[in-house]
């Protein structure tokens, strides 16, 4: 190889049975490559299945309206002609279309579940479709209008219309404006009334306390890591034990503990009072608020931050600690100096699991956080399982997905991804 | 007036009026007559075979005792007659949300789903849930009258086959001692923390409490959707709810007020009228009923849209059998929920392990109904969303 090289000529190089040197190791990496795509196959297929396929779809959903336009096609049609600004009903060839297009909803069934979109958006207009589709069947011919607002006079209402035209597009943005506490005013999209603002205040609220549960797990966990990394083998193994028995209970059952632990006729409040520290009138308030939530999550999230940074601890050598003592650092020092850098891996690691599992947390908010330590994820909840309303619980979704992707760039930009060690 | 969503009703729509005079004259006549007839029960036993049928069913409920009383009153009685198997899901706190997901999939699992009414309305809506003919899906009662007057306005959409009328309304703990002796007599005693201070539970949500709060804040109770429709009406009632909102534990699951009470965590809170029975009568806590203002609400059947034609024919001839008259009064056995049929009241007896009378305990009793609120499911389909926003909004400031 080196003589062709140095001789200059421009002798191709061949394997034994004559190819191009080159191709033939191109298609030997080839099929390499081939057989190596063989053989995760199952498992990306699996993933594209079961994973980025539902959440793509879930996330589509924020977007997609296609509903009134597949239900009331010849309406939105007749309603390009139609200005709101006009202050007035939309005019017989509207509501034509409309009794056409109610007809054919009404024989499929599709014509409540309209209302009931619809309704997310302006409040009474189910009913409005619900009774029209029990009545279509016996209306007359002509003066369909008249019709209509004789079934409802909310068929003459401009907003009903208002918010049927808005939503005519196929692409929505109203779940996202909703769920940014916005909506889409007669002046271009504004806040909505204060009395209506809850989203912002709990998008906030979610990343606070996933930061303080963060915080409590790093000051709760870390001496407990230290103690599993340094005690003697046997001692050290009943400590893991005991962190992982509670890893391994139901959560509900945890949570429902704390419960009893925490409230005011509770054991803690009982004990207080027994040793005399508070009055039985003067209890403590420790469950169903902020406090609770904190509490019982610190304590479900506990194991997350000590199993990785007692693996990264491990690995940490006893001989730094004896090299910068016999060197004479105080105690002090070396843990600060050399021991303490050296787990920073480890907390990075524990803090993004941590961190990350608390944000999306739903069900011990929802039975220990009262009012003031709910998450968003229980307005998901509800949105997915009561309202139906899944194109709004879909755009939460979204911007909390966001929401982890940007801090996770942001802590990438600050500690460094590399920095991060699971052992 | 804005009726129930009822299309077996008559079209003038006086169905409040009609369906709170149903619900008085079934417990009268369940009161006059109880106990009078017990020897029905193999009576109606002779079940027509079901042709081209399934041999198993899969059914949806609540878990715990009322799943408990369904199986006892219907299912363990058919399976012994037909031979057919029972799978039981205790998903219906999510039914509505998996149902929607299953339709989607287009592979729906279950085959009969136990839901309340509002769910069920809101399954129709969405062509979840299959219509039902009630003359000739349902039996008539005993004495020939058709499914759908013995069941009346009671059948409030037309996918819903309602099992049994029970309430929310508050229980109390007689042994409170900042009290003095008095005991809560109205429902506006929960507002009054003067002469009843301690803790309220709540259920975390506006429907029933935004009622509450507007009759207690002197609103007549047959204008309290027309106040609530209005922006000031909300405001009212949230500001009503305001006065205690420091010292209500709000919660999320029918269990959790039974708990607070017996814990003393409370001194009263609101939850369905089942329950409380279960924590004064079976854990005899000292806990009584308020029974005023109480708000009725049903429970009932309804058929997952597109049911292959073999599972479809079993969960009717099982929905036949298990609504029937003497199915229903059954079920009042094992809990003190009303049956949905007029027929039934008369049949209630006494309760299966306890050997004491249903009847008082059922939210339908005169002695218990005598301020009553009836929900009225129209006005929170339409306006469910909206509220909740501003409920939720309120709770969290």
């Amino acid at each position: 190889m080196a003589d062709a090289a140095v001789s200059g000529t421009k002798t191709v190089l061949t394997t034994h049975d004559g190819k191009p040197l080159k191709v033939s190791l191109a298609k030997a990496l080839r099929r390499e490559k081939l057989r190596a795509l063989m053989l995760i196959a199952p498992l990306l297929l699996f993933i594209l299945l079961s994973f980025i396929m539902p959440i793509a779809d879930m996330l589509f959903r924020s977007v997609e309206n296609g509903i009134v336009a597949e239900t009331l096609p010849k309406t939105v049609v007749a309603l390009k002609n139609w200005d709101p600004a006009s202050g007035e009903a939309p005019g017989e060839d509207v509501f034509a279309a409309l009794h056409d297009d109610m007809k054919v909803a009404v024989a499929e069934k599709t014509h409540t579940r309209l209302g009931s979109r619809l309704n997310y958006d302006q409040p009474g207009i189910s009913s409005l479709f619900r009774k029209s589709g029990r009545r279509i069947g016996r209306m007359k011919e002509g003066d369909y209008k008249q019709q209509f607002l004789d079934i409802d006079d909310g068929w003459g209402s401009v907003e009903n219309w208002t918010t049927i035209k808005r939503l005519s597009p196929t692409i929505t943005d109203s779940y996202f404006l909703a769920s940014v506490d916005a909506e889409r005013g007669a002046d271009g999209i504004e806040r909505k009334p204060e009395n209506e603002r809850i989203y912002i205040l709990l998008f906030v609220r979610t990343i606070l306390l996933s930061m303080a549960i963060t915080v409590s797990c790093i000051l709760l966990g870390y001496p407990i890591a230290y103690l599993l990394a340094n005690l003697p083998v046997r001692t050290s193994n009943l400590l893991m034990i005991l962190v992982l028995l509670p890893f391994w209970t139901s959560l509900l059952v945890r949570t429902s503990a704390w419960k009893v632990l925490l409230q005011q006729q509770g054991v803690i409040n009982d004990v207080l009072v027994w040793i005399g520290l508070i009055d039985d009138a003067g209890r403590l308030v420790m469950i169903n608020n902020m406090t609770g939530t904190i509490i019982a999550m610190t304590h479900i999230l506990l194991p997350f931050m000590i199993l990785p940074l007692f693996s990264v601890m491990k690995t940490i050598s006893p001989s730094y600690v004896r090299a910068a003592k016999s060197m004479g650092a105080t105690d002090w020092t070396t843990f600060w100096r050399i021991y303490f850098p050296n787990t920073v891996p480890g907390i990075g690691a524990g803090s993004i699991l941590v961190f990350i599992l608390a944000i999306g947390y739903y069900i011990t908010p929802e039975l220990v956080g009262g009012t003031s330590g709910v998450f968003i994820s229980n307005r998901i909840a509800y949105h997915i399982s009561s309202s139906l309303n899944w194109g709004l619980a879909a755009a939460l979704g979204t911007i909390l997905l966001v929401l982890v992707l940007a801090l996770y760039w942001v802590y990438d930009r600050i500690v460094g991804i590399d920095n991060v060690k699971l052992g | 007036m804005a009726g129930l969503y009822c299309p077996v009703c008559n079209p003038k729509g006086e169905n409040y009026m009609k369906l709170k005079t149903i619900l008085m004259s079934t417990a009268a006549a369940g009161l006059m007559l109880g106990g009078t007839s017990v020897a029905v029960n193999s009576a109606s036993h002779g079940m027509a075979p079901c042709e081209g049928c399934t041999d198993s069913l899969t059914v949806v409920s609540w878990g715990g005792a009322y799943q408990n009383s369904q199986v006892k009153a219907y299912s363990e009685p058919y399976a012994e007659a037909t031979g057919v198997k029972f799978v039981w899901d205790e998903s219906s706190n999510e039914a509505v949300a998996k149902l929607r997901a299953m339709n989607e999939a287009g592979n729906v699992t279950w085959d009969l789903v136990d839901v309340v009414a509002s769910d069920a309305i809101r399954l129709c809506d969405e062509g979840l849930a299959m219509e039902i003919d009630a003359d000739n899906d349902l039996a008539d009662a005993p004495d020939g009258t058709k499914a759908s007057e013995d069941f009346g306005d009671l059948m409030v959409s037309g996918c819903f086959v309602p099992q049994i009328v029970y309430s929310t309304t508050f229980g109390y703990r007689t042994d409170v001692a900042d009290w003095g002796g008095k005991k809560p007599e109205s429902i506006c005693d929960v507002f009054d923390l003067e002469n009843f201070p301690g803790k309220r539970s709540l259920e975390k949500r506006p429907i029933n409490n935004m009622e509450w709060a507007l009759i207690c804040d002197g609103v007549a109770k047959d204008e309290v959707y027309d106040v609530l429709a209005t922006p000031e009406g909300v405001q009212k009632a949230l500001d009503k709810l305001g006065t205690i909102k420091d010292s209500v534990v709000w919660w999320s699951a029918g269990a959790e007020t039974p708990q607070l009470l017996a814990d003393g965590e409370v001194v009263m809170g609101s939850t369905y009228n089942g329950r409380l029975f279960s924590v004064i009568e079976e854990q005899k806590q000292p806990v009584a009923m308020l029974w005023d203002a109480q708000v009725f609400d049903l429970d009932g059947w309804i058929v997952p849209a597109g049911l292959p034609a073999d599972r479809l024919a079993r969960v009717k001839h099982f929905l036949k059998y298990a609504t029937d008259t003497q199915r229903l009064a059954d079920q009042a056995k094992y809990i003190s929920y009303g049956p949905a049929r007029k027929s039934s009241a008369p049949l209630v007896g006494k309760h299966a392990e306890l050997g004491i009378d249903m009847a008082p305990h059922m939210p339908t009793d005169p002695n218990n109904a005598k301020n009553t609120f009836l929900y009225n499911y129209e006005w929170w389909a339409d306006n469910r969303d909206d509220l909740d926003a501003k409920f939720q909004a309120w709770l969290a400031q």
